[in-house]
């Protein structure tokens, strides 16, 4: 082996600290960007060959009521492949010994020799028998929630029947890997269930004998899903369609793909940031491992070494170390990758899990660290080169010698001698105490924007459940309802006040812009269920004209004056045409907001409410969900509380998940910057230190000296993090999706105190090692070696 | 390319090995200047063993670096057989370093991660016809000190790896600075019958620097120098061999 070969593998296990701490941070780094887009690609992945397998639908319909034989007519329309035709029931479920109100949706389940869509995936137990009319297959979030197995029993209410039922198998459906309650803004597994019975079972009951209510079917290659939809309602214009709509629309789908795309801007930016952030401080890093260096670098030169292979040398030492943390990083990434999507998998109840890591990925992320790290090296060694190597074979001089702020301003009279030498020391050298300070202060960024989401949710949810929507209990109707029925609910024992709300789905049209959602008229003195302002206060409504949640407005395109179509999707599904008055901001959810009066004014319909928010007194409830079961109108009940906890348990969870991955990287990232920091302060220091030592100073001066001025640097990082984070968080923000909720910018404290900790623990950990070090420090060797 | 240089027909001469005109060195330091060379006029012979004496500060290392292409000159021209120092290439100066010159520096500037033997061995794997690491260090008197690291060594010891590192590729040039400045007088003895066998045996050009006095009775000739300048140059009719030196 050549002696210069020998010396990069010394060189190598002499600076394996470092080496460790450099590998530490590219490793943190790709780790980050590897088990993002690994997650997300493996979600996708599994999501499109689960519906590929199972038979997901292009296109949904409910109507009111049609004869099977429209079946065939549809299967006719140009561009439609296969057609299912089923029923399917809204129903109250009841559970012994679970007062809180269930609703659920009670779906025919696909039949023998049709076309079967939306295929079940049978957890448990066994498929429905055709001829038995009590048996149905509950779906697993539903079934887990109450422990349900097969074999136990659960009663419903299908058209103000009751009915007993055998739960004969637990199953998973493409159709609902979201299992939601059209009433709810979250799923809430517990209160909301999905179930399957035979089809002829079902219909005898539902009164559908020979009829169906839903239809589902998959597009022929090449049609064009708006064409079909538009044929599909003409056909069923007649039977009481309620608007066809694609996979966008369907509730699950549309969850789940809000879900991944914020998922996957989250993994983008995530990425960005990470490897931006790790290949800078790398660079850093490398540039000053190899500036340490400079006297041997000389002393090469000046036996003959070419430039060239001088660079080649230092490059070897590099790519050696960012190798190292290469496959550190790789082998993390996908292990915490795998972790993270099996984390996912189990959340959306996929049945299996298609793990994918792009080779692409992998290769682009670390040439990028590679090249990066190349790019430092080369920098540092052409610096060193550049000189004669007479002068570079002596130790840099500090540049021109100035007194230094702190002699013009006297201060040095205050100051003990060791603490003169800190101050000279960072102000002779301002650059490379200004780098390490960027490094560090990045590094703390990072953890920022790794944990802000945590105070960005808490805010969320206390302006949205506890300041706008402020109501005990949403009750909703089956269908629309005269205002007497608010009497009804007020006269009920233990309600405090009762609120109208009229819901109506409907497609917002402006322009080439379409959005489906549904507008919500609210009474003009309701205080339980309110909307506010950009500043939190309640809006009130203009007696004519719609406010729409502030993301509408991006999305539509609208400004206030603007005309916006209403195309209602319920009832006559007339057309109408409303000014919009305003917008206000709502962190979670979209939709649009009326006066109550104007709303049902604009459907030409009587005075009509489709729900009510109710106050409850808190020793009333279990009194007040028993009543409202046996209301007949009553179609759902959401209670607040679970909502609050829901929404914590869905987007919340899935968020935080995320978000502790990333938080823990960027804390290894923070360490292995620290430390490097400490590391070459050392070595580039340790010969003036032992000299000092040698001419009298004690092991705590020199190692107040070199530690003072790592803590002078830290301390100065530390609000330039803060400031960092807020700005990658801003930015973070400013590039997820927002259709979901909208993440305010808000910073609790404790996320400063969190970096500020990180940072400080990364720092005393560094400098009680580097005081180790410092402590054995070689005074003879100081000695034998030059000057 | 013609050197202005109104002596340049000197530099023809195959017994001249550098010739150096009008070379001065200036380093800015800041506001002021230092003149670390003034003008300095010499020739190096072939074969020749020339001593450099002056007070500390003379400009004897920078005449020096100037000389293994260390360094380059604010003005003036070094020839080194006929070929201008002043106008090479990187390239050119790199190789001129690396087959030419053998460097012993005034503070060794041995590598610590790698042995003695390795120190040598970096040298001599870039030359064209080198001796043996080990035939060079036992040539130093270090043969039984092959493996110790550079903080194993003495002071005098590193320096005679310095010695066996700069004469292993057996250059045309040898450029010692105080190479016995650290070490007492045995020792220096040892360094100095080394660099002088080089130069007798393999007729090396040598010039080194020292401000011990009594080492100059070693050299063809004796170069003064004071404040930048040469002052003046002894020639001695016959050359001490080391071990007659009175230290
Ligand atoms: N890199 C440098 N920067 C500034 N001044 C220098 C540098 N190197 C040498 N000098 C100055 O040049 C002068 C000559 O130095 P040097 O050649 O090392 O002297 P000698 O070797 O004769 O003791 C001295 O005054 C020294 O301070
Ligand atoms: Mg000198």
């Amino acid at each position: 082996m050549r002696a210069l070969d020998r010396k990069l593998l010394r060189d190598l296990w002499y600076l394996r600290g470092q080496a460790l701490a450099i590998a530490l941070v590219i490793g943190a780094g790709l780790a980050a960007v590897l088990m993002s887009i690994s997650t997300l690609d493996s979600l996708q992945t599994t999501r499109a060959i689960y519906y590929r397998d199972y038979g997901f639908a292009h296109i949904f319909a409910s109507l009111k009521r049609a004869p099977e034989s429209l079946g065939e007519r549809i299967a006719a329309l140009p561009g439609v492949d296969r057609v299912a035709t089923r029923v399917w029931a809204p129903v109250t479920i009841e559970i012994a010994g679970f007062t809180d109100p269930v609703s659920g949706l009670l779906v025919s389940a696909p039949r023998a020799g049709r076309a079967d869509l939306n295929r079940l995936y049978l957890r448990a137990g066994r498929l429905l028998d055709p001829n038995r009319s009590d048996e149905v297959i509950i779906g697993d979030a539903f079934a887990e929630a109450h422990a349900f197995k097969p074999g136990d029993r659960l009663g419903v209410i299908v058209n103000g029947k009751r009915k007993q039922l055998n739960i004969v198998g637990i199953a998973l459906s493409p159709e609902f890997i979201y299992q939601i309650s059209p009433h709810a803004i979250f799923p809430d597994f517990a209160r909301f269930g999905v179930l399957w019975m035979a089809h002829d079972a079902l219909a005898t009951a539902f009164d559908m004998d020979g009829a169906f209510n839903n239809v589902t079917l998959t597009l022929a290659r090449g049609a064009r899903e708006a064409d079909v939809i538009e044929r599909l309602d003409a056909v069923l214009e007649r039977y009481g369609g309620l608007g066809a709509y694609g996979r966008e629309d369907q509730l699950s789908h549309r969850f789940l793909s809000q879900e991944f795309t914020q998922l996957e801007q989250m993994g983008r930016t995530f990425s960005v940031i990470f490897l931006g952030v790790a290949v800078f401080l790398l660079n850093m890093v490398v540039t000053r491992l190899v500036s340490t260096q400079r006297e041997e670098i000389a002393t090469l030169k000046a036996f003959g070494y070419s430039n060239a292979s001088i660079g080649l040398h230092y490059a070897k030492l590099v790519v050696a170390i960012v190798l190292l943390g290469i496959v550190a990083g790789v082998a993390a990434g996908i292990w915490l990758g795998q972790g993270l999507s099996h984390t996912y998998m189990e959340y959306y109840r996929f049945p299996y899990l298609h793990f994918q890591l792009r080779p692409s990925i992998v290769l682009g992320a670390t040439l990028t660290t590679a090249v990066a790290a190349l790019i430092g090296t080369v920098f540092a060694v052409r610096r060193a080169v550049r000189l004669p190597p007479a002068q570079a074979m002596r130790p840099e001089p500090p540049p021109l010698y100035r007194a230094t702020l702190m002699e013009r301003l006297g201060l040095q009279r205050w100051l003990s001698q060791p603490s003169r030498m800190i101050l000279r020391h960072i102000e002779r050298r301002p650059v490379k105490s200004a780098l390490s300070v960027l490094g560090i202060g990045l590094a703390g960024g990072i953890v920022i924007s790794g944990t802000f989401m945590t105070d960005a949710v808490d805010f969320m949810v206390e302006a949205e459940f506890r300041m706008a929507q402020r109501e005990d209990i949403a009750v909703s109707f089956t269908e629309p309802t005269s205002y007497r029925a608010l009497h009804e609910l007020a006269a009920l024992p233990g309600v405090t006040r009762v609120e109208p709300v009229r819901a109506v789905p409907v497609r917002l049209r402006h322009g080439q812009h379409i959005y489906r959602t549904a507008i919500q008229g609210l009474a003009p003195d309701a205080d339980l269920h309110r909307t506010l302002d950009t500043h939190l206060q309640p809006v009130s409504f203009p007696p004519d004209g719609i406010v729409l949640t502030d993301y509408l407005g991006t999305r539509l395109d609208l400004k206030p004056g603007d005309l916006l179509t209403v195309e209602v999707l319920d009832g006559s599904q007339p057309v109408r045409e409303v000014p919009v008055v305003g917008f206000v901001q709502q962190y979670i959810g979209t939709g649009g907001y009326m006066d109550l009066a104007a709303l049902n004014r604009l459907l030409r319909e009587d005075r009509a409410i489709t729900g009510a928010f109710l106050a409850v007194d808190a020793h009333q409830r279990e009194n007040v969900y028993a009543r409202l079961k046996k209301m007949p109108r009553v179609a759902g009940v959401q209670v607040h509380e679970n909502a609050i906890r829901n929404y914590y348990a869905s987007i919340g969870d899935l968020l935080l998940t995320f978000m502790t991955f990333i938080a823990g990287l960027a804390g290894a990232i923070t360490f292995g910057v620290v430390y490097n920091s400490a590391r070459i302060t050392l070595s580039e220091r340790s010969r003036e230190l032992a000299s000092l030592r040698v001419l009298g100073f004690t092991r705590g001066e020199i190692a107040y000296i070199l530690l003072g001025e790592l803590a002078l640097l830290t301390l100065a990082a530390i609000p330039l993090g803060f400031m960092v984070g807020r700005a990658l968080s801003a930015h973070f923000i400013a590039t997820i999706h927002q259709e979901l909720f909208r993440v305010p910018l808000v910073l609790n404290p404790d996320t400063y105190a969190l970096s500020a900790g990180i940072v400080l623990a990364s720092a005393i950990i560094s400098g009680l090692i580097v005081r180790r070090r410092l402590d054995r420090l070689d005074l003879i060797a100081v000695l034998k070696t030059k000057e | 390319m013609n050197p202005p240089d109104p002596t340049a027909a000197q530099a023809d001469d195959p017994n001249v090995v550098f010739h150096v005109h009008g070379v001065t060195k200036v380093y800015p330091m800041g506001e002021v200047e230092v003149q670390a060379l003034r003008g300095v006029d010499m020739d190096l012979y072939s074969g020749e063993l020339v001593v450099l004496l002056g007070p500390s500060g003379s400009g004897k290392s920078t005449l020096l670096n100037i000389l293994g292409g260390l360094d380059t000159p604010t003005a003036g021209h070094v020839l080194y057989r006929g070929r201008d120092l002043t106008r090479a290439s990187e390239r050119e100066l790199t190789d001129y370093r690396r087959y030419h010159v053998g460097f012993v520096f005034q503070f060794y500037n041995l590598i610590p991660s790698l042995t003695a033997r390795e120190n040598v061995a970096v040298v001599t794997e870039i030359a064209r016809q080198p001796m043996r690491p080990e035939e060079a260090l036992e040539l130093v008197g270090l043969g039984n000190r092959l493996d110790h690291f550079p903080a194993q060594l003495s002071g005098g010891e590193q320096q005679r790896v310095a010695i066996a590192r700069a004469i292993a590729k057996n250059p045309e040039v040898l450029l010692c600075d105080e190479p016995t400045g650290a070490l007492d007088s045995a020792t220096g003895i040892v360094v100095l019958e080394a660099i002088e066998r080089v130069n007798r045996e393999l007729g090396t050009a040598t010039a080194v620097i020292t401000h011990n006095a009594s080492i100059a009775q070693m050299a063809d000739r004796v170069i003064y120098m004071g404040d930048g300048l040469i002052t003046h140059v002894d020639t001695n009719a016959t050359r001490k061999a080391p071990r007659e030196l009175s230290w």
